[in-house]
Formats: structure tokens, sequence, C-alpha cells
């Protein structure tokens, strides 16, 4: 019984990457229409970022946190602006298609360059407060050993969840968001520049992507394919979310996070695909997914 | 006159046809069947490429009229995949020897098509021992490790040292079960007792569940049946759940250099696991491996498989130069192999078993801490030596059919 507690943790922990990186896509989705298939080599430059800024300028983690959404979340916007605003209006799938594009050369340059096997990156040992240094250590929770670093990132990931939801649906910046994307012409009447808007959404799911790949960093070796490994998943969960529902996705992360965990205390085995059966009967059941509303 | 001419054209055409006879074929296609973008690409990958270019240069053979190709494809880890390029290879573009061929996986499947072409396998980077045994072929040489071996050094050395009782990690696949099996009956046979047993996906990101159920077994000994990036993160994330400081201890069944490289000393320090090569062992050693690193992009060093694509590939060489040409018959030329004593600067003397296992010491490693290591790669300390003929699978054991008992 006390495993399948520690095991429940463990998948709540999961859980808020696929969280975090499920909300950046619902936000992209909903708000420009596009299937940003780029999200995983953007978590994956996040985690790049932290470890450049590290070992290069010796610019630790928790500027890090801050600085790599920015800088990446940048290179999105370029993105948005020299390639994706020519696919407004256009099928989904054109988005598909450039996104996957995109993620396949950034990751083979960045596997041309650092390799396979991945870099080092360390949990961060300052500031020191009463007796931990950091976030290093962790804690002896009688059922589980839980590293504290680990604790960080389900509060951190829910807080910045949480932040981003309130920002687009109770903000009157999320209202004209929403507006623009519900009728951009009468909108821009108002005097509201709609493009900055979407390239500034944009840059907003980015940043939440590279945030994600800086909490994974001590986790996960940074590697130029982690975020295919990964993207996929997060895919099936924004699926069975309802493709743009914001609170769906942030909710359907951290549950899949469970069921995968429990999963792979009970049929290790299955654990890489059991999301994918889940998404199948979502699908079956509810063509819309769990949260969605017909299109 | 009439005569003459016609006598002249005899000669000429009697002299044509004597000289066909005489001369050889020399040419020789080279096949990289490797993991070039996946978990392992930094095993073998480019890597194991270049070192069958320097040794092809090392070779000296095109100054005495051969004609060598290299040709390299990437697998992705999957068998179907390997054997499609592998088909291709053999039936269009008439490649006569494949190297490296990681994954056990595909090799497994490359190993029956390589026996039905008559072709060649030197197999440097699959670790499952069955290559050598159950599956073994008058095609295949077994080069440079595998999990018989790595059981044999590794396990027993942990086991005799008071680590008795053992939980695997274990990746599922062909690589992960031939491991897991090859150390359990090494730690069952030395008397110690395997509790328990996770198999996990290949390729997995998140190892902490795993690593509950294995720190909840109590096992003294956590072993790593997987390799690459599985073993990286595993060690990594063991660390953070505080395994080892919990007491338990790791064992890196396979882990390679690049591995270590990648995960840093900080994590990595204290490990054991059993390699058969490593640059800095001796001075032909680390005169291979300063070259090879200046090739490398990333400057990296070479990992036990590459070093074995051009150990194996000098043997190749050096048989089919004295064999005077038309290396076609891979059969024949690997029996002519086995018959011939290897020597190279890289592995040092050694034998080829008329099963096809390449016999060579095997060393037991130590990471250094971070305090020890003197710069960039400087990271083993070398505790045991076994001699190759007691590493790997002693042939009475052996389920070879090619093994006259």
């Amino acid at each position: 019984m006390q495993a399948l507690y520690a095991q429940l943790l463990v998948g709540l922990i999961n859980g808020s990457f696929y969280a975090l990186l499920s909300l950046g896509l619902a936000v992209i989705f909903g708000m420009l229409n596009i299937i940003n298939f780029a999200h995983g080599a953007l978590y994956m430059m996040g985690a790049f970022c932290a470890y450049f800024l590290l070992h290069l300028t010796g610019i630790g983690y928790w500027w890090a946190l801050i600085i790599a959404p920015i800088v990446v979340g940048i290179f999105g916007m370029i993105l948005e602006r020299t390639m994706l605003q020519w696919l407004a209006g256009l099928d989904h799938l054109y988005g598909l298609l450039l996104t996957f594009g995109i993620a396949l050369i950034v990751q083979g340059v960045f596997q041309n360059y650092f390799g396979s096997s991945g870099l080092p990156y360390a949990i961060p040992d300052y500031p020191e407060v009463g007796g931990f240094r950091g976030l290093q250590g962790g804690m002896n929770l009688g059922f589980m050993f839980l590293p504290i670093y680990r604790g960080w990132v389900v509060v951190f990931s829910l807080v910045v969840c949480l932040a981003t939801w309130f920002l687009i649906e109770k903000t009157r910046l999320g209202a004209n968001l929403r507006a623009a994307t519900e009728n951009p012409t009468l909108v821009r009447a108002f005097g509201i520049n709609v493009p900055r808007m979407i390239t500034l959404t944009y840059g907003l799911g980015v940043g939440l992507a590279a945030l994600a790949g800086v909490l994974s960093a001590p986790i996960n070796q940074v590697r130029p394919l982690m975020g295919a490994d990964l993207i996929i998943v997060v895919f099936a969960v924004v699926v069975i979310g309802g493709m743009g529902s914001i609170m769906g996705s942030i909710i359907t992360g951290f549950a899949l996070g469970v069921i995968e965990g429990l999963t792979k205390y009970f049929y290790p085995e299955a654990s890489n695909t059991v999301v994918f059966v889940l998404m199948v009967l979502v699908l079956l059941l509810k063509p819309t997914g769990l949260t969605g509303r017909a299109a | 006159m009439k005569h003459r001419i016609s006598a002249l054209f005899l000669g000429t055409a009697l002299a044509l046809a004597a000289g066909s006879a005489v001369a050889q074929d020399k040419t020789v296609k080279i096949g990289v069947l490797t993991d070039n973008s996946g978990l392992y690409s930094d095993l073998g990958g480019a890597g194991s490429t270049v070192a069958a270019q320097m040794a092809v240069e090392d070779s000296g053979l095109a100054a005495k009229g051969w004609k060598i190709d290299i040709v390299s494809a990437d697998h992705q880890n999957k068998p179907d995949i390997g054997t499609t390029v592998a088909r291709q290879w053999i039936d269009v573009d008439k490649v006569d020897i494949f190297v490296d061929v990681l994954n056990s996986g595909v090799a497994l499947a490359v190993n029956n098509l390589v026996k039905e072409k008559n072709a060649i396998m030197i197999n440097t980077g699959a670790a499952t021992s069955d290559l050598t045994n159950t599956q073994c072929s008058p095609n295949t040489i077994h080069w440079v490790y595998d999990t018989y071996m790595l059981a044999n050094s590794t396990g027993q050395a942990l086991v005799k040292a008071g680590g008795d009782t053992w939980y695997f990690l274990t990746a599922d696949y062909a690589f992960g079960h031939a491991l897991e099996r090859d150390t359990s009956a090494v730690v069952v046979k030395s008397g110690g007792k395997v509790i328990g047993t996770v198999r996990h996906p290949l390729n997995s990101s998140d190892f902490s569940s795993f690593l509950l159920q294995a720190q909840a077994s109590k096992a003294k000994i956590i072993g790593m049946a997987n390799a690459g990036g599985d073993t990286t993160n595993t060690i990594k994330q063991a660390a953070e759940f505080g395994i080892v400081s919990g007491g338990q201890k790791l064992a890196g069944l396979l882990l390679f250099i690049n591995d270590v490289h990648s995960l840093g000393l900080k994590v990595a320090q204290g490990l054991n696991f059993t390699e058969t090569f490593y640059w800095d062992l001796n001075d032909g050693t680390r005169a291979f491996s300063k070259r090879f690193s200046e090739r490398m992009k990333n400057k990296a060093m070479p990992s036990m498989v590459q070093a074995g694509v051009y150990s194996g590939l000098i043997h190749y060489f050096k048989t089919i130069d004295a064999m005077g040409g038309n290396p076609h018959d891979g059969v024949k030329v690997v029996a002519k192999m086995k018959e011939t004593p290897t020597d190279d600067p890289l592995f040092g003397k050694g034998t080829i078993r008329p099963d096809g296992r390449k016999l060579h010491p095997a060393y037991l490693f130590e990471v250094k801490k971070p305090s020890e290591s003197k710069g960039p790669w400087d990271y083993y300390k070398l505790i045991g030596t076994t001699p190759g003929e007691q590493a790997f699978r002693p042939l009475s054991e052996s389920a070879c059919p090619l093994v006259k008992k």
C-alpha cells in the first residue's frame, strides 16, 4: 500500500511536466489554431538554454527559470513572424507539417553538435536554508523518500498552470485575446493590434515549453531527443483533454501522469502505451475530448 | 602468313586467359550498420564510421591495389529496418562485411541474414551472448564484449564484495533479457539471490517509479540491465531518490565511457563496471584514441564499440591480404580469421574461438572521484583484470552447434 502512495506521488510529479507542456500546446492551438509539433524541440531548447547559461556564463538555475523561457520565447516569436503567420487561415495540416519540420531540423542540429547521451545539469545547491542546500536532498515521508526537487516541480508547475489559466480566462488581456481569435476583424476595429497579440501568444506558449525544459534539466539528462520522446504523449494528453481547452489540458496532464505511474507499478511493460489506449477510448466515446466543445 | 596471325591470336588469347586466372578480385565493401540518431548513437554511430575509415587508412591495403569502400546506415534500433538495409546492402550494393551492428535485437536479425547470404559480420556493438551461443554462425565474429562476460566479471565481483541480494531494472528487449538472465545465473551461482525484476520499455525518460520499486525491495544491489540513455537517466535519478546514500548499491552492468562523460563524475563516481577497452590503458590505446578524438566533432574519446570496429577490421584486412584477394566467400574468410591469432594496439594479443567469440582481457573499472580526475575523459581506475579465457563463457558450456564436443 505504501508503494502505491509513492507511485501516486511520482505520477503527479510526471504529470506536472505533461500539464505544463500540454498547457502551452493548448494555448497555441486555442488562440492560433496551430498544432505546434515543434513544442518538444522548444522544450529541449529550454533545457539546453539552462545548460549554456550555467556552463558558459555561470548563471544558475534560478535565473535560468526566467531567462530561458524569454530567450526561447523570442526564438518562438521569430518563428511565428517569419513562417507561421503565413499559414493563418489555412488548414491545420500545414501548421502541423511546418512545425514538425522545424522540430526535426532543430533536433538534428543539436544532435549533430552534442551527441545523443546528453549533458549533465545538477540540482541547484543554493541558497542554503535551514540545513537544506538549495533543492538538493530529500525528505522521508514514511511511505517514500521524496526528493525536494521533485516536490518543488509539482508546486511550481501548479502555480504556473493556474496563473496561465487565470491570465487567459479571467483578465482583460485574455478576453481581448479570446475575442481576437473569434473575430479578428472586429477586434482590430477596436484599435487592438491583433497580429502582435498572436505573436505574443505564441511566445507565451513556447516560453511555457522552455520553462518545462528548465525544470526537467536537473532530473533528466539534457539530451537533443528529450522532447521528441515526450511530445507524442503530450499530444495524447491534449487530445484527451480536448483540443484547445486550457483547464482540460492541465487536469488531464496531472491525471495521466498518475495513471501512467500506476501502470508502471502494476504492469511496467505497458507504461509507454497506456496513454494511447486511453486516447483511443476517449476518442471513441467522446470525440471532442473530455472537456472539449463540439466545433 | 595466315598461320602466323592465328598463332598470334591464340597466343594473345592464352595470355589473357592466364592473366585473368592470376588476377585477383581486390575489392571490398564495408557496411557500418549502427544507430546514427537514437539513444546509442554516441557509443557507435558516426564514431564507428570514423574508426572504420581509420582502419582502412592504417591497413595500407590501398597501396597494394585494394579498393575499399565504406557505407553507413542508421537502423534506428529497429530489427526490421536493420534487416531491410542489410538485405539491400548485400543484394544490390554488394557489401561484404558488416561492422558495429549494435542493439541486440537488430544484431540477432542481421545475424540470420548474413549467414543466409554468406556475408560477414564482425559484431562490436551488440551485447547478447546468444550470438556465439545458440545463435552462433560460421559468418559471425563477436568482437568486444557480451552479456555473459559482463555478468561474470561485474556480477561475481559485487557478490564477492557482499552484495548478495539483487533487484534488476531491465530494458524490455533481447539485450536486457539476456543481460538479466546471464547476471542472475552468476549471482545465484556465487551464492546470492535475485529478489525481483522490473522491465521497463526501451528509451524511457522517467525511472522514478521503477527505482521506488527497487528501493522498496531492500535488495543490496540494484542491477541495471539497460544501456545508453536509459542507464544514465537511471543513475541520475537514483542519486536523486537517495538510493546510494540509503545503503543500496547500483551496479552498472553495461556502461560506456560516453555515459560516464555525459553524467559527470559528481554523479557517476564510485560505480563499478566492466569494459574491454579504455583509452588510457597503455601507449597503444592512447595514441589511437588521440587520433580518433581529433576527428570527432565533439572531441570524444572512443567507446569500446568504436575501438572494436577498428580492431576487428584491422584483423579482417590482415586476413584478406594474406589470402591475396577474392574476399567474397564469408565462411572462408571467417574461418581464416579464426585460424590467425589477433594482435592490435587496442585489445592486445587475442584469439577467435570456433564459436566466433573473440577473446581478450576484461577490465573491472571504478569511476574516479571528481578530485582524482586530472582532466576531461580521465574517468576510470582499473581495479581488476580477467584474462580472456576466464572472462567469457567457456566452450564446455557452449550450446553453439559449431563447437565439436
